[in-house]
């Protein structure tokens, strides 16, 4: 039977990489391999996963220096050769092994003013959202986001400016900015017009290049960059 | 953790790099421009020696180089411009043509300039 040689970083901030091997098979994914690791070879190996077919996001790791999600990653399409590299998300500090402290990323969120802040209470009728209105289709893509964190991971801003909010976050926020319902747009986009804001992406589209939905956090930030720009200039913000 | 190379190795990153390079170098080559006009000040003399020190074969080479860089900085900065500005329900995974084209365009600018010398 055929191995794959699989490096799995063990640690937390410091650490290394161990070395396993990994009876290879036919449709496997990166994330068979790391439970095949854990449950037969090493049950100290710390990860962490859910639903195992892409729609919760928590299995999201670095497999041979790229950030994806490992339930619907098959190693066929990234082993090189019988090699495997498999580390934590970047950019987030690391509990342990393979899991990473995601709490920044969410709070984030929250400082991007990521929660929808309604004026009409349950007496209220529904309130009407036009599906082919202009801005609902503005967000078609991006309400897709499920918070997984390759965008964060993959995007080298983040890296160089730790307090910048990061694709997902700004994502979130411009899915909020064209909710017609949501009555905090002023303070929302005075919270992502600061230095850690939008202004900050350099339109690298590593995000856009590796959401494994096919977002494109990079369209959202653009469209709050314009946003900003239209309320300074109507001397809103 | 931080990412490496392998992250960055997609076609955008590398359209960053070019556009990060072409801008510092051209920071760089204002000065020189600069100092070159300002030559005539000094007199018609002083300017006409320099512009015919520039017609060696290697500073033409060189001046391949920098409309090369002078046009691949235009065009990306059109492409950035685009991508900042344009409604991306039109755009969505075009933007990778849009790449393509800057690209193609500044080389083909390049090219130009180069057959034009010869």
């Amino acid at each position: 039977m055929n191995t794959l040689k699989v490096k799995i970083w063990r640690g937390a901030e410091s650490g290394q990489f161990q070395e396993y091997e990994v009876p290879r098979l036919e449709s496997q994914t990166v994330l068979d391999v790391v439970t095949y690791v854990q449950r037969r070879l090493d049950p100290s190996l710390a990860y962490r996963f859910a639903c195992r077919v892409g729609v919760c996001g928590s299995c999201a790791m670095s497999v041979n220096g790229v950030s994806r999600w490992t339930c619907r990653t098959h190693v066929d399409k990234v082993a090189k050769g019988d090699t495997l590299e498999i580390a934590p998300l970047r950019n987030l500090p690391v509990i342990r092994d393979l899991a990473t402290d995601m709490r920044e990323f969410f709070d984030k969120w929250a400082k991007a003013r990521g929660r929808f802040t309604g004026a009409q209470t349950r007496k209220d009728e529904f309130a009407e959202v036009k599906p082919e209105s202009k801005q609902r289709k503005a967000v078609d893509a991006a309400i897709e986001c499920i918070g997984c964190g390759v965008c964060y991971s993959s995007c080298e801003v983040v890296t160089w400016k730790p307090d910048y909010l990061g694709p997902a976050a700004l994502s979130r926020a411009w899915t909020l900015a064209n909710d017609v319902r949501d009555v905090a747009q002023k303070e929302r986009l005075a919270a992502v017009a600061g230095d850690a804001g939008c202004h900050s992406c350099h339109t690298h589209l590593n995000c856009t290049e590796r959401c494994p939905k096919g977002i494109s956090p990079t369209a959202g930030i653009a469209g709050l960059k314009r946003l900003v720009l239209a309320a300074t200039l109507k001397g809103d913000l | 953790m931080k990412n490496d190379t392998r992250s960055r190795n997609h076609p955008a990153y590398w359209a960053f790099v070019v556009h990060r390079i072409s801008g510092l170098a051209l920071t760089l080559f204002l000065p020189l421009h600069f100092w070159a006009l300002g030559n005539a000040l000094h007199g018609e003399a002083k300017l006409e020696t320099f512009l015919r020190w520039s017609d060696q074969p290697l500073v033409k080479c060189a001046e391949v180089g920098l409309v090369l860089l002078l046009a691949a900085h235009l065009t990306g900065g059109l492409r950035l411009l685009m991508l900042e500005f344009m409604d991306w329900r039109h755009v969505g995974d075009s933007h990778k043509t849009l790449l393509a084209c800057a690209a193609g365009a500044s080389a083909a600018i390049g090219l130009l300039f180069l057959l034009n010398l010869l």
